[in-house]
């Protein structure tokens, strides 16, 4: 159920972060997803990647929309914000509370169906505005809370529990985020923690919009033989190519990395992510690069997985916009109208 | 029949010939005259080469609406010469350009047609195929302008004002002004009988479309963040918004703007920003159309079960589906007032006019926070989009923004736990909090059943808790809302009930009635829910004329809905072809029932 607080008892030898939190401080409800279901462990991950970023918890917003994905903001940082919002819809939410208040960490949790079907406008016209915000899509390929249908990610061949193979084209999100021009794209897996916590922390520190399109598995509807979204299949497929560590400002760069296996990228904070590159040649600031490499890699059935793009020299939305710095949401009454002197001088042209 | 400052001028062109500066200057320079006007423009859904047409009522009575006769019909488009030709009042007059001879097939006995070769001296004085196109129009302004005796001063002084950067435009501006005027005085009687005089009925008034004074007022109000997708007949809301804001709202010195306008990918989107905004505390809006009402259906009622403040404006059109885009109606109550599925119910507002969309502005920002829930701003093509004449805005410095109840960070800091849902005042509004304030604050905002605590819940008893709840709410908007205008004799047992710009029709119909020693009371809805007042209204009388502009009595519905008036009692008198209502189809409508034996 999903307001059944988890009991708040934290082991002393917990390690704490710069605000003096512990991981437990960010955690939520009690999941009410399926037992193994993917999209726990991409919040646990979500968890571990907020508490080490130290971000406070009220300054975070955990946005979403409809469907199993969407329920899981209920299940982290209780302190934070959350937005349940309407099917599909959660970009545009996000793009008005940004809008109002760019101060806060705004962190939005979808699924394939809400991202790629109902909702693929918005999808795709926050990434066009550069939306400073983290997208994660929870990809299992399938409609869980309605059983079992498939979505749109669904790759052509793949079988479902019953009835035909998928025909249609799936809609790769992140192939089509680099198509209209995200600053950001990553991809990983739900069962590979290690890999994705630094994406996501990267996510969150990129300024502009970052996709982090996870596959994760559905236990119920979509883990059996001839699914290409089963824990099986992806484990079998699934190829790093240039995963990130994330260096906080108040850290040096220590760990050693071998010449053209790594790339320092500063991010507008301050903050420093360090490509480590497991093909070499590949190169993840080019935008004609990681098209080749995903459509490359698709065709020969592999999941390619690890930061597939970066951008950060683009602005994001505010700047693009010409904004004032301080959130719209907070400035005085007072400056926001020229009075009533100026309201009589206006009027000259309709007299 | 025309009389001196009662004509009614109607300019009939081709869109996109740059006719309407032309037009705007005549109706300026009546109304420096000092006197009253009305400007409605008839326009196609296109950009360029179908008919269009522009009507100036002279009013010296200081009437609001459209005419029901047209006086002076300047015929320049020769798609429409015939129907133009039929519309004339009997002794009114038609001019068109002679240049090129008319069919005698197309002409009439009683009616003075005027003929004046106004491509021909355009062409003779002026160079370019773009110049004698709009000279020509300002050429038919030179000729009215004798044919009414309206002051050349003025039309000088007022191509100053809108010259002033460009001197030599006001030189050939006012020699095309000439060129008709001194056609029209050498071949014509001038002035026409009918004409116009000097009055002083202007002072302190103002003439502006609705659109411009609602985005005037949103400025006013210190909306900070508006969302919006393009309809027809909305759009010209936004794009005023967005030039006071260029104007008033950036940082001289850094560039900076204090206000943020997105252009959305569609109505869904635009209505998604404006719940993100304000759930974030700004002051936030959509203007929209009826179209944009229906896809923003599912997040209206989110907003109003989530509890989250939002300001639409429906600039009404005629409908259904896209109906008519440049034609008016009052079409979309019904679909405002019960927008989204399951048991939800909307505030509404309807101003008469331009005026009253500037100060409901800033009252539709104060009811959505003070409420936490959609208001919409129902006004429509005739409001957003034509010209009224109203008295000069004026702003009460000592105003406030009522934010509603909102918990600040020290209030948060004392508490021991903060609940979003729980009825602390007993008046169906609870506290909210903004996201980013105070760690106490936080909540899950959520279209699912919930709790007054703010939980997720499947439980009946829960659910209906919060639903019912709402129902207290509502009845503390219904004290809320800006009350009727109510005009009350107890001599009369009939009367007529109305909303938005059916006003203008009403009163001047009122005024024709009395005449015909038919009295009747008079009550104007300024808002949903309908207030004590309406419903006492509704009592007093044994008939009631509910007017309105659609096909189905939606005004009627509400009522019958909403504060249960006896059905029986409410008359429908509906006007729905898409033109603005004009007093004649009130009194029509009004005399056909009596003449049935209805109460008068």
């Amino acid at each position: 159920m999903t307001y059944i607080a988890k009991p708040k008892i934290a082991h002393p030898s917990l390690p704490k972060n710069e605000l003096g939190l512990t991981t437990r401080d960010y955690e939520g409800v009690v999941s009410t997803l399926c037992a193994g279901c993917g999209h726990d462990s991409v919040t646990a991950a979500l968890i571990q990647a907020v508490f080490e970023l130290d971000i406070e918890p009220h300054m975070l917003a955990k946005m979403s929309g409809i469907g199993c994905s969407s329920k899981t903001p209920a299940y982290f940082v209780s302190q934070a914000h959350g937005f349940n919002s309407v099917h599909g819809r959660m970009p545009s939410v996000t793009t008005g509370a940004y809008a109002a208040n760019r101060d806060l960490t705004y962190v939005g949790v979808s699924g394939d169906g809400d991202s790629l079907s109902i909702g693929v406008g918005q999808f795709v016209h926050a990434i066009r505005r550069n939306l400073n915000m983290c997208y994660l899509i929870e990809n299992n390929g399938v409609y869980g809370l309605t059983k079992g249908q498939f979505s749109a990610s669904a790759d052509i061949g793949s079988k479902p529990k019953k009835g035909l193979p998928n025909q249609q084209e799936p809609i790769d999100p992140a192939s089509a985020a680099l198509a209209l021009g995200a600053t950001y794209i990553a991809r990983s897996f739900s069962g590979d923690k290690e890999q994705l916590v630094p994406l996501i922390k990267g996510a969150i520190m990129h300024s502009g919009f970052s996709l982090v399109d996870v596959i994760s598995p559905c236990v119920t509807f979509n883990d059996h033989e001839g699914s290409t979204k089963s824990y099986a299949h992806t484990r079998e497929f699934y190829k790093h190519v240039a995963n990130i560590d994330y260096i906080h400002p108040s850290e040096e760069i220590k760990a050693s990395y071998a010449e053209g296996d790594a790339m320092p990228i500063h991010l507008h904070g301050g903050d420093t992510i360090v490509l480590r590159k497991v093909d070499r040649a590949y190169d993840p600031t080019s935008r004609a690069e990681a098209f080749k490499l995903l459509r490359e890699r698709y065709n020969a059935g592999e999941i390619t997985t690890g930061l597939l793009y970066v951008n950060d020299e683009r602005a994001e939305m505010h700047e693009l916009m010409h904004n004032i710095d301080t959130p719209l949401s907070q400035l005085p009454y007072e400056g926001l109208h020229p009075g009533g002197d100026e309201l009589q001088k206006l009027q000259s042209r309709y007299r | 029949m025309a009389s001196t400052n009662d004509v009614v001028i109607k300019i009939g062109t081709v869109n996109g010939t740059g006719s309407a500066s032309a037009n705007g200057l005549l109706r300026k320079a009546i109304f420096r005259m000092g006197v009253p006007v009305v400007g409605k423009n008839y326009f196609p859904s296109n950009i360029q080469g179908l008919p269009t047409w522009y009507e100036i009522r002279v009013t010296g009575d200081g009437y609001s609406c459209r005419s029901d006769r047209v006086d002076i019909m300047v015929a320049m488009n020769a798609q429409t010469y015939a129907r133009d030709l039929a519309e004339v009042e009997p002794g009114g007059c038609l001019i068109y350009d002679s240049t090129w001879p008319r069919s005698s097939l197309l002409n009439r006995d009683d009616i003075t047609i005027i003929g004046i070769p106004l491509s021909r001296m355009c062409n003779e004085h002026f160079d370019g195929a773009r110049a004698r196109i709009l000279m020509k129009n300002i050429a038919y302004v030179g000729a009215i302008a004798a044919l009414l005796d309206v002051d050349l001063e003025i039309i000088k002084n007022l191509l100053e004002e809108t010259f002033s950067t460009k001197q030599h435009l006001i030189a050939s501006n006012m020699e095309a002004i000439h060129l008709g005027y001194n056609y029209a005085s050498q071949n014509f009687p001038c002035p026409l009988p009918a004409r116009v005089e000097k009055m002083d009925a202007t002072k302190g008034h103002i003439v502006i479309d609705g659109n411009t004074a609602a985005g005037l007022g949103c400025m006013y109000a210190g909306a900070t963040v508006g969302a919006w997708y393009p309809i027809t007949p909305s759009t010209s809301l936004m794009d005023a918004f967005r030039t006071f804001c260029s104007r008033y709202r950036v940082d001289p010195e850094t560039g900076k703007r204090t206000y943020c306008i997105i252009q959305a990918e569609d109505e869904l989107a635009a209505i998604g920003m404006v719940l993100g905004a304000s759930w974030n505390g700004a002051r936030s809006f959509t203007p929209t159309s009826g179209p944009g009402i229906s896809l923003m259906s599912e997040f209206i009622g989110f907003a109003y079960y989530a509890e989250i403040p939002a300001v639409i404006f429906d600039v009404q059109r005629t409908g259904p589906s896209t109906g008519m885009p440049t034609r008016t109606q009052q079409c979309d109550l019904i679909s405002c007032a019960y927008a989204s599925h399951g048991d939800t119910k909307h505030v509404l507002l309807f101003p008469a006019d331009p005026e009253e969309c500037f100060y409901m502005s800033p009252q539709a920002f104060d009811l959505a926070e003070r409420l936490q829930t959609p208001v919409m701003v129902l006004t429509d093509l005739d409001i957003g989009m034509n010209d009224w004449m109203i008295p000069e805005l004026e702003w009460d410095e000592s105003y406030v923004p009522d934010r509603g109840k909102v918990y600040s960070a020290e209030d948060l800091e004392g508490m021991e736990k903060f609940y979003r849902y729980l009825d602390v005042d007993g008046d169906g509004i609870t506290y909210r909090t903004l996201p980013g304030v105070h760690p106490k604050g936080s909540y899950f905002t959520r279209g699912s059943g919930h709790t007054k605590l703010g939980a997720y819940t499947e439980d009946s008893a829960e659910y209906q808790e919060v639903i019912d709840r709402l129902l207290v709410k509502w009845e503390t908007t219904r004290t809320m809302v800006p009350d009727a205008e109510i005009r009350y004799s107890k001599f009369n047992k009939a009367a007529i009930l109305t909303l938005g710009s059916c006003d203008g029709a009403c009163k001047e119909a009122l005024d024709r009635l009395e005449k015909q020693k038919v009295g009747l009371n008079y009550c104007r809805v300024k808002a949903f829910p309908f207030t004590a007042a309406v419903r006492e209204f509704i009592d007093q009388h044994e008939v009631v004329y509910v007017v309105e502009q659609n096909r189905d009595a939606q005004l009627r519905t509400l009522l019958i809905n909403d504060i249960e008036a006896d059905q029986k009692k409410l008359v429908p008198v509906l006007h729905y072809d898409g033109m603005p209502i004009n007093a004649g189809s009130v009194v029509r409508g009004v005399l056909e029932e009596i003449s049935k034996g209805r109460a008068a």
